[in-house]
């Protein structure tokens, strides 16, 4: 292991397990409930998603597949009669306030040209055409959120406010009560929420004027953080993320920073939980981590997981936007440096083969790593977590850092006699 | 361009790593984008798969797009050669390779002048076959490789094995029940005095594919993957073989027929018949449990049936022939193989229905009503939203569809795991019905209007009590007969005089 004193970051091959991009869909029409999302891609798309999203499937979901054929293919088909034509079946079934369409990998290398078709069709149809390209040639799994959000931040009311001070807008898409949660805690200080990117309702996008402030809520949205910079003009606050109390009470401490705020009781507040969550905390101490790296929620939870005491090895990551992520990983090092212990290194673009024997080397207590290695990795004696989890967990605020320690502690607790396997 | 919000089979690429998968020590190397690995994920939680799957993927992305994959896929390959060593590295084409149109097949042949193992493109177009037409493509480009290797045009040199014996084709990685199967397949030769000669392909090693030709026959039981191999081992070999599928009591005795036949012409004596009197009467209860007074009451009941051609059309033969239900109709969503299905059929069921549409078959279960549903978990889901009981029958599957214990669905205890899933979905319904009957759930006083027309009509305060006697599975139904009735009748209301004339009319 690498003892520097500084973040070291590598580079491997891209040789790793992730879900596509557009799984997205799957969280977001469930968000935005006036939506539609239609999936502009072939069957391996479909299959995907039929089988990531389980159950989920079976409730009538408002997304659907938009399959391409070999005449699409060819292009021996008109690209904008055949989505004029599945839109108004849309249209007429569903009666959404918003199609989305989520282009693909296939799209892409065909040159479909989307972004040039909607305009005119939404025109023609009187219904809403979002765009996003959430392909995996570009992107891993919940980037396909930064293409949506990043995508809806154009379409965002961009009306002047006469308040004295410039509006706040928070990005990034949470559960209602989560959501509701941070927005009291602002609250609390004083500071009001003017809208948040996503609202649960496509019709009630957020006005952003020019020099609003916005803030992140989640690391993986760095293409929505560049849109609404360089095309709303909005300001940027750079803060670690809310994951943990101490990411939570660090965001907080930031957005009332700009707002020349001095927070009240945040200390108190902080303690209390970590207070609560002393049992948990027991349990993780001194225990090593690994991440494989699938979600680019890595950085935080390994940040989180080092404030309560864990070893963490590696921090695999599909993509480091160090910019963005600035202030987060600048409190993952004064952590580390904090509890005195090694600073992690970051591994962008994993290579899973790599990894594995890095794995076998280091014996870590717990492997953070998806499904597919999941069942494996357990075979063979070590503790995993199966990544998706996280994103699918309530783990924002400080109310649910609980939760987090659930999901790891998880493994920990899980005692059944060990049969040897193998 | 299609609007599909489920679909019953793969995209090809899943049929080609199942395949792959299921030999012993073989990896596939897939040439397609991130995520696109999703099988890995499938074969380690439904499969609970202890082993790493043996899939990685070339990924092709924004670098593969400009400039090609060049040396990528070459690489990759020799990488997992030293790593693995794997004795066949199957290189798999995606939607996404399709349209690139890399010459694959040059960095195939580059790639094995460096490596150990032998490499294969899979011939598999994602436009123009699904997962279940590739899974049989596979297996026989993987078998006619080795077997072309090994034996020119000249076969006299078999040697057939001392006692007869028999290859299985077919029963593969993710298949429904398969595992269980292949066991009861395996035991079933085992009391025939039959040698497995090779299981193929699950657990087989690349390098015994040479030992096919020395078994007497080959017997398929899935007609989805294997025949096409079959095909070729006859063609090449002469081999006969056997494509009835052993489920069911009646279905598993025509195909130990089959058998009996085959191993005759080779010059053997065999009969079979005491085997089969004894396994039908004796060792398996199916036979004496569709005579038992318990199934008089499955007598008149409906069933539709839906799945892959193999276990739609068995098991709504077992449904009609050894049950006595009716089987209103049955489908398939195997649309290459729809004029087998539909001769298959033909003999017993109304009618018959060829389509991958589910929202077809759920409209068509809605106006069906029938008392029990076997499907696969998409009719079981429909079952539940019209709270028909449904058994699943045939992929795709669920993870609650790989049990741990021992549930076979073909052979003779296959046939008593098929009663009881008759019998099981319904009398759930019966047991339904009864605690509607004496009020053990709530009440239930609201109607669903199950008619267009159904605002044109009035019921009556005597008439509606009556209906909410009915229970609940069967209310709709008697109220939408009741009011077909009325608008025919022209009658606006309905009272209880209506009702019971309409009853009449629909004896």
């Amino acid at each position: 292991m690498n003892q520097s004193k500084d973040l070291v970051f590598e580079c491997e091959t891209g040789n790793y397990h992730t879900f596509c991009p557009i799984s997205c869909v799957s969280w977001l029409y469930q968000k935005i409930e006036d939506s539609f999302f239609l999936v502009i891609g072939t069957k391996t798309c479909g299959y995907f998603l039929q089988n990531a999203m389980g159950v989920m499937i079976f409730a009538e979901p408002r997304y659907a597949m938009a399959e391409l054929e070999e005449g699409d293919i060819s292009a021996q088909l008109n690209d904008y009669q055949e989505l004029k034509r599945l839109c108004l079946e849309i249209k007429k079934d569903r009666d959404p306030s918003v199609i989305f369409w989520i282009g693909t990998c296939t799209t892409e290398i065909i040159k479909m040209d989307l972004e040039g078709i909607a305009p005119n069709l939404e025109n023609e149809i009187q219904v809403p055409i979002v765009v996003a390209r959430a392909n995996g040639l570009d992107y891993a799994f919940t980037q396909g959120e930064d293409t949506v959000l990043a995508a809806m931040a154009q379409r965002c009311p961009k009306i002047k406010s006469n308040t004295e001070k410039p509006p706040l807008i928070i990005f990034g898409s949470l559960p209602e009560l989560t959501a509701n949660q941070l927005t009291l805690e602002l609250e609390r200080q004083g500071i009001q929420v003017t809208g948040w990117l996503p609202e649960k309702k496509y019709t009630e996008l957020p006005n952003i004027p020019e020099g609003a402030y916005v803030v992140g809520v989640n690391p993986f949205l760095s293409r929505t953080a560049t849109t609404l910079m360089r095309r709303r003009k909005a300001k940027l606050i750079n803060a670690p993320f809310p994951i943990g109390p101490d990411g939570t009470r660090a965001w907080i401490e930031k957005i009332c920073s700009v707002y020349n705020i001095k927070p009240t009781a945040l200390d108190q507040r902080e303690q209390k939980i970590w207070d609560n969550l002393k049992d948990s905390l027991a349990l993780v101490k001194n225990k090593s981590v690994f991440f494989m790296g699938d979600n680019l929620l890595e950085i935080s939870i390994a940040r989180f997981l080092a404030r309560c005491g864990m070893i963490v090895y590696e921090v695999g990551i599909p993509y480091m936007d160090k910019r963005y992520q600035q202030a987060e990983l600048e409190l993952l090092k004064e952590t580390c440096i904090k509890q005195n212990s090694v600073i992690p290194r970051i591994v962008e673009k994993p290579d899973n083969y790599n990894q594995i024997d890095r794995i076998y080397d280091l014996a870590p207590d717990l492997v953070i790593t998806g499904m597919a290695h999941a069942n494996p990795l357990e075979a063979r004696n070590i503790n995993t977590k199966w990544s998706v989890e996280f994103t699918f967990a309530q783990i924002h605020g400080f109310s649910n850092a609980g939760e987090i320690l659930n999901l790891v502690t998880r493994p920990l607790k899980r005692n059944v006699a060990k049969i040897p396997l193998s | 361009m299609k609007l599909a919000y489920w679909m019953y089979t793969g995209p090809a690429h899943i049929g080609t790593l199942r395949i792959a998968s299921s030999f012993k020590n073989v990896h596939a190397i897939m040439h397609a984008p991130l995520g696109d690995d999703y099988f890995n994920v499938m074969q380690s939680m439904l499969e609970r798969e202890k082993e790493f799957t043996p899939v990685t993927a070339s990924i092709v992305d924004r670098h593969v797009l400009a400039q090609g994959s060049k040396e990528k896929v070459i690489n990759n390959i020799t990488r997992k050669d030293k790593e693995e060593n794997p004795d066949l590295v199957i290189v798999t084409p995606t939607c996404t390779s399709s349209i690139l149109q890399e010459d694959l097949a040059n960095f195939v042949t580059r790639a094995s002048y460096n490596s150990k193992a032998d490499i294969l493109l899979a011939d598999v177009n994602h436009y123009r076959v699904n997962e279940l037409q590739a899974a049989d493509r596979t297996l026989e480009q993987i078998i006619r490789f080795y077997l072309d290797k090994e034996y020119s045009d000249t076969i006299s040199h078999i040697n057939k094995t001392k006692y007869p014996s028999v290859n299985i084709i077919g029963g593969f990685t993710l298949g429904f029940h398969n595992q269980h199967d292949l066991v009861e397949l395996k035991k079933m030769f085992k009391e025939l005095n039959i040698e497995v000669n090779l299981v193929i392909p699950e657990g087989t090693s690349v390098n015994q594919i040479k030992e096919l030709p020395r078994a007497w026959f080959n017997l398929v039981p899935y007609r989805e993957t294997g025949l096409k191999a079959a095909e070729y081992l006859n063609e090449k070999f002469k081999m006969p073989y056997v494509n009835t599928t052993p489920m069911g009591i009646q279905q598993t005795s025509v195909c130990l027929k089959e058998i009996q036949n085959i191993l005759n012409t080779e010059g053997g004596n065999y009969n079979f018949d005491e085997y089969i009197t004894r396994q039908t009467y004796f060792i398996s209860q199916a036979a004496w449990f569709a005579r038992s007074v318990d199934c008089q009451n499955l007598l008149g009941k409906k069933a539709v049936v839906f799945g892959d051609a193999t276990h739609a059309a068995n098991f709504a033969k077992i449904l009609h022939f050894e049950m006595g239900i009716e089987v209103i109709w049955a489908g398939t969503y195997c649309k290459h193989d729809a004029s087998w299905f539909q001769n298959e059929m033909s003999a017993f069921c109304k009618e018959v229905l060829i389509t991958d549409d589910y929202n077809f078959i759920a409209n068509k279960i809605t106006q069906s009503e029938p008392d029990a549903i076997f499907g696969t978990q998409m009719e079981r889901h429909i079952g539940k939203r019209m709270n028909i009981p449904c058994g699943v029958i045939s992929s795709p599957v669920h993870i609650q569809n790989f049990p741990l214990g021992y549930k076979p669905f073909l052979g003779y205890e296959g046939s008593n795991q098929i009663a009881d899933l008759i019998y099981n979905s319904f009398t759930l319904g019966m047991e339904d019905h009864l605690l509607e009957i004496f009020g053990g759930h709530e009440d239930n006083t609201e109607m669903i209007s199950s008619n267009e027309s159904s605002n044109l009509i009035t019921w009556n305060q005597n008439a509606r009590e009556e209906l909410n006697k009915i229970p609940g599975f069967v209310r709709n139904k008697v109220k939408r007969k009741t009011e077909d009735f009325a608008l025919n009748n022209q009658i606006q209301e309905i009272t209880l005089e209506v009702m019971y004339a309409a009853k009449e009319t629909n004896q």
